[in-house]
């Protein structure tokens, strides 16, 4: 019995490659074990081929592995190009009307298994989309579970398209594995153990939870222009929209997505923009806007790899830099990189609030690798809705004609004024982008210029007393400390624990809240005996964060910009071989 | 009768000034219309028209130079119950924001939008806008415009836009009408202003447009013909038209939303059992 599997599929687009990986994904957790599900890999292989993997495991887990287990080949192209990432004693599922596959084709010790994918389907009167049925059929043999394992996922999937449909997928996918049965039953080195987890989990990727957060935090309105990596957003926001009391609207362009934003923002309605780099770009102005009219605003922005339009399906984290820095003007901010498909929920909800709460914007950063994987999310984390009332919004009974409203008042401890919304009476006020008085209007007076900036920049203290700190994990004290943010929280976290049991010593230091730095960072860091950035760009952009925040100087920053996500196998090597 | 708009801050605008002429027909259509003050936010764009904003008081929005039409439909999507007027000029909203101008009159937001036009961006101290006619001598064009212009009500009535009218910032009875039927407008209005700049612009006085400006009363199903309402918009030389060239009724943006079904988005409940069902969903 194995603990872990890497299952994976691949053929032509059309041939149900998705479904059959958002099946098998559903069917294991639902069953205990932990999944991780990517397609990072279309835009290496020439057009139309699509090909996706599921890491599956006994436990949790929180990063996907390079190598594959069991191969469902439905095209002959799917062998020769993924021969590479076989692992020793990986299985290969093919057609063998498509290709007489020979065992030196392939590379290592590989067991082919030749299925008539098109055939069985054939025999049933079934469609040829359906081979992947077949081939999830005979999947459950070689993991050795029982079918129902697969049927039930299949009854709740296709409940939609009624009973028909639902018995002719099971009876396919019975075909699949009664084949397999039949000629394959000796076959047992891929048995799973059984799955341990106990809590219900949720499957989602990250750009769904970011979704899912905004909308547990209040966002009614949401701008954005499509682009990779965040249109998984799109259609979690599109296909709810009337019973999530929503709007989404597509802008004609970055520009006008983030001032639509501003607007909802300015007349009440919590507001939202997503976007990459390239569209960032263009939202700078605006983001500085909201920094002087001291409007809510949260901004997701999905980093890919630059500079430009760069490699638009690919994973970086170059972007830290410009999220920190992006506005002309002086203004606070926030910065939080979600590690994980619960942190994507639980910041984004709680970026809504920080952004009220503050009356700033407030940014989210991701990446192509956490917003296109499929991971898992205990059920539980979602139930906790409770909000938090919104306390810098004026309340309408208390405004009086006179003396008049001042929305910029800069008599407060935190530096942040309450605000009324259009439509209240007495509450009227400039939203102002040009420097102003308290009550709004436009001014060049030095002295009240620099009693505004001063209550802005006042926010900063405030900001600092919600940051949370990083998440520390390992060893209490270490050889080696690894330092991240964002998405290389889950791939680190299973480095960490392969080279725990190796009698590594090692622990790891996540940042989640990055941005402005959490204070006694110094101190904490100064503790460890020899700190390591890893990095998922060229410059280190972490590395000189905390450099600016703390003195610091780390010297070993690992840095990993070929688009490819760190995987926990090199981080293993790099350290083992370092050392 | 009194004037309820009035603020701490004097008009700094030139004596003369056509942005007097806009404001004042502004103030008049709103009080016509008996629209509470707090009912309206206007959306001003960078320019010597934006100033209006510290003088002027209702709910102000001073944004980014051409970023006005999405600023105004993201408050009126969330509070569809403000009346939202945008406060423009010809270098704001058809230079730096002309994209935000087409797709505006594309969606049919129920807006306003009120150009300032006047050939020139005054506030910079007097360079060519894009309405600026061809051979017209500016700081940025010593030997004459070379460009044809943009005409505003053309475009909006080309790209979509549902009511179309241009006035005249020195007929302040005529703009009052106009500005008033634009508000009243279920969806896209824009209404184009013939405005002197009598610091930087010596030819379009007030004089010139007195000459040339011709009342057009188009009514009936003419009205709702958007290839004769551009035959007239575009007429310019020693006649130029004025009034209201265009309107049709047509679904307007926030109708279009199945959300705002129930009421302004700004005020919907966050929906809890919602969440947790689609969470079921995912499991």
């Amino acid at each position: 019995m194995i603990q872990d599997c890497t299952w994976a599929i691949g053929g032509e687009a059309g041939f149900g490659i998705n479904s059959a990986g958002f099946m098998l994904a559903k069917a294991c957790s639902r069953n205990g074990y932990g999944i991780v599900g990517s397609n990072e890999y279309p835009s290496l292989i020439r057009g139309g081929h699509n090909f996706v993997s599921l890491r599956i495991s006994a436990a949790d887990i929180f990063a996907p592995k390079a190598t594959v287990d069991i191969l469902v080949a439905l095209n002959k192209e799917t062998v020769a190009l993924h021969t590479k990432q076989l692992a020793s004693n990986a299985l290969v599922l093919y057609d063998p009307n498509d290709y007489e596959w020979k065992k030196e084709d392939v590379a290592g010790d590989v067991t082919l298994v030749a299925i008539p994918f098109s055939e069985l389907v054939k025999k049933l009167q079934g469609d040829a989309v359906m081979r992947n049925t077949i081939a999830l059929g005979a999947t459950m043999m070689f993991l050795g579970k029982e079918l129902s394992f697969l049927t039930a996922v299949i009854k709740d999937i296709f409940m939609k398209k009624g009973e028909e449909v639902i018995q002719e997928n099971i009876k396919i996918a019975t075909e699949g594995y009664t084949y397999a049965k039949s000629n394959f039953a000796s076959i047992i080195s891929h048995i799973l153990a059984p799955g341990e987890i106990k809590d219900p989990k949720l499957i989602m990727n990250v750009c769904e939870a970011v979704g899912l957060g905004a909308i547990a935090g209040g966002m009614k309105f949401a701008a954005i222009y499509p682009m990779t990596p965040i249109n998984a957003l799109i259609p979690f926001f599109t296909d709810n929209a009337k019973k999530f009391n929503i709007v989404y609207k597509q802008p004609e362009d970055e520009i006008a997505g983030i001032n639509m934003a501003v607007g909802a923002s300015l007349a009440g309605a919590r507001s939202m923009v997503a976007t990459s780099g390239g569209g960032f770009a263009l939202m700078v102005e605006a983001v500085s806007m909201t920094g002087i009219m001291e409007v809510p605003l949260v901004i997701n922005l999905g980093m890919r790899p630059g500079p430009a339009t760069g490699m638009p399906t690919w994973s970086e984290q170059a972007e830290l830099r410009m999220a920190i820095h992006a506005g002309h003007g002086e203004f606070p901010r926030i910065v939080l990189a979600p590690g994980d498909v619960e942190e994507g929920y639980t910041l984004t909800k709680k970026a809504f609030d920080l952004a009220d709460e503050f009356q700033i914007p407030v940014l989210i950063l991701t990446d192509k690798y956490l917003n296109e994987t499929q991971w898992q999310m205990s059920a539980t984390v979602v139930k906790d809705m409770t909000q938090v009332a919104s306390t810098t919004t004026v309340n309408a009974a208390d405004l009086k004609e006179t003396p008049p409203f001042k929305r910029y008042s800069v008599n407060t401890q935190t530096g942040v004024s309450v605000r009324s919304l259009p439509g209240m009476k007495s509450g009227e006020y400039i939203a102002n982008s040009y420097e102003h008085e308290e009550d709004g209007f436009t001014t060049e007076d030095a002295g009240v210029r620099v009693a505004q900036v001063d209550k802005r920049l006042k926010k900063a203290q405030a900001i600092l007393q919600k940051a949370f700190k990083p998440i520390v994990s390992g060893e209490d004290v270490a050889d080696i400390t690894f330092v991240s943010f964002g998405s290389l929280k889950g791939v680190i976290r299973e480095a960490v624990t392969t080279l725990t049991k190796s009698g590594k010593s090692v622990k790891h230091i996540h940042f989640a809240w990055v941005y402005p730095m959490p204070i006694d960072i110094g101190t904490m860091l100064a503790k460890e005996k020899h700190l390591v950035c890893i990095e998922q760009n060229a410059t280190g952009q972490l590395a000189s964060v905390i450099k600016e925040a703390t003195g610091i100087t780390i010297k070993d920053v690992w840095r990993k910009y070929d688009g490819r996500q760190w995987t926990v196998e090199e981080i293993v090597n790099k350290l083992t071989v370092n050392s | 009768m009194e004037d309820i708009f009035t603020t701490q801050t004097k008009p700094t605008w030139c004596p003369g000034c056509g942005n007097f002429g806009i404001w004042m027909a502004l103030k008049n259509a709103i009080t016509k219309l008996a629209i509470p003050r707090e009912q309206v936010v206007i959306v001003y764009g960078v320019g010597c028209h934006g100033n209006m904003r510290d003088w002027m008081h209702v709910y102000g929005v001073q944004g980014l130079h051409g970023r006005t039409i999405p600023l105004a439909q993201g408050i009126k999507l969330a509070n569809s119950n403000l009346h939202v007027i945008v406060v423009s000029g010809d270098g704001d909203c058809l230079g730096e924001g002309g994209n935000h101008f087409i797709h505006a009159a594309k969606r049919n937001p129920n807006i306003t939008v009120l150009v300032h036009n006047n050939e020139v961006y005054a506030l910079t101290t007097g360079q060519a806008s894009p309405t600026a006619e061809v051979g017209f001598l500016t700081k940025s064009t010593p030997a004459g415009v070379v460009d044809p212009p943009f005409n505003p009500s053309t475009l909006s009535i080309l790209s979509g836009g549902t009511f179309a009218a241009r006035g005249f910032a020195g007929d302040i009875v005529g703009l009052t009408d106009l500005i008033e039927k634009a508000i009243s407008h279920k969806g896209f209005s824009v209404v184009d202003v013939l405005q002197p700049c009598v610091t930087f612009d010596k030819v379009h006085t007030y004089e010139w447009y007195r000459k040339r400006v011709q009342k057009v009363n188009i009514t009936g199903e003419k009205l709702q013909d958007r290839v004769a309402a551009i035959e007239i918009a575009r007429l310019w030389g020693d006649k130029i038209p004025i009034g209201v060239f265009f309107q049709t009724v047509l679904p307007t943006s926030e109708e279009r939303e199945i959300s705002l079904e129930n009421g302004p988005l700004y005020l919907r409940p966050i929906p809890i059992a919602e969440v947790q069902q689609t969470v079921a969903q995912l499991k």
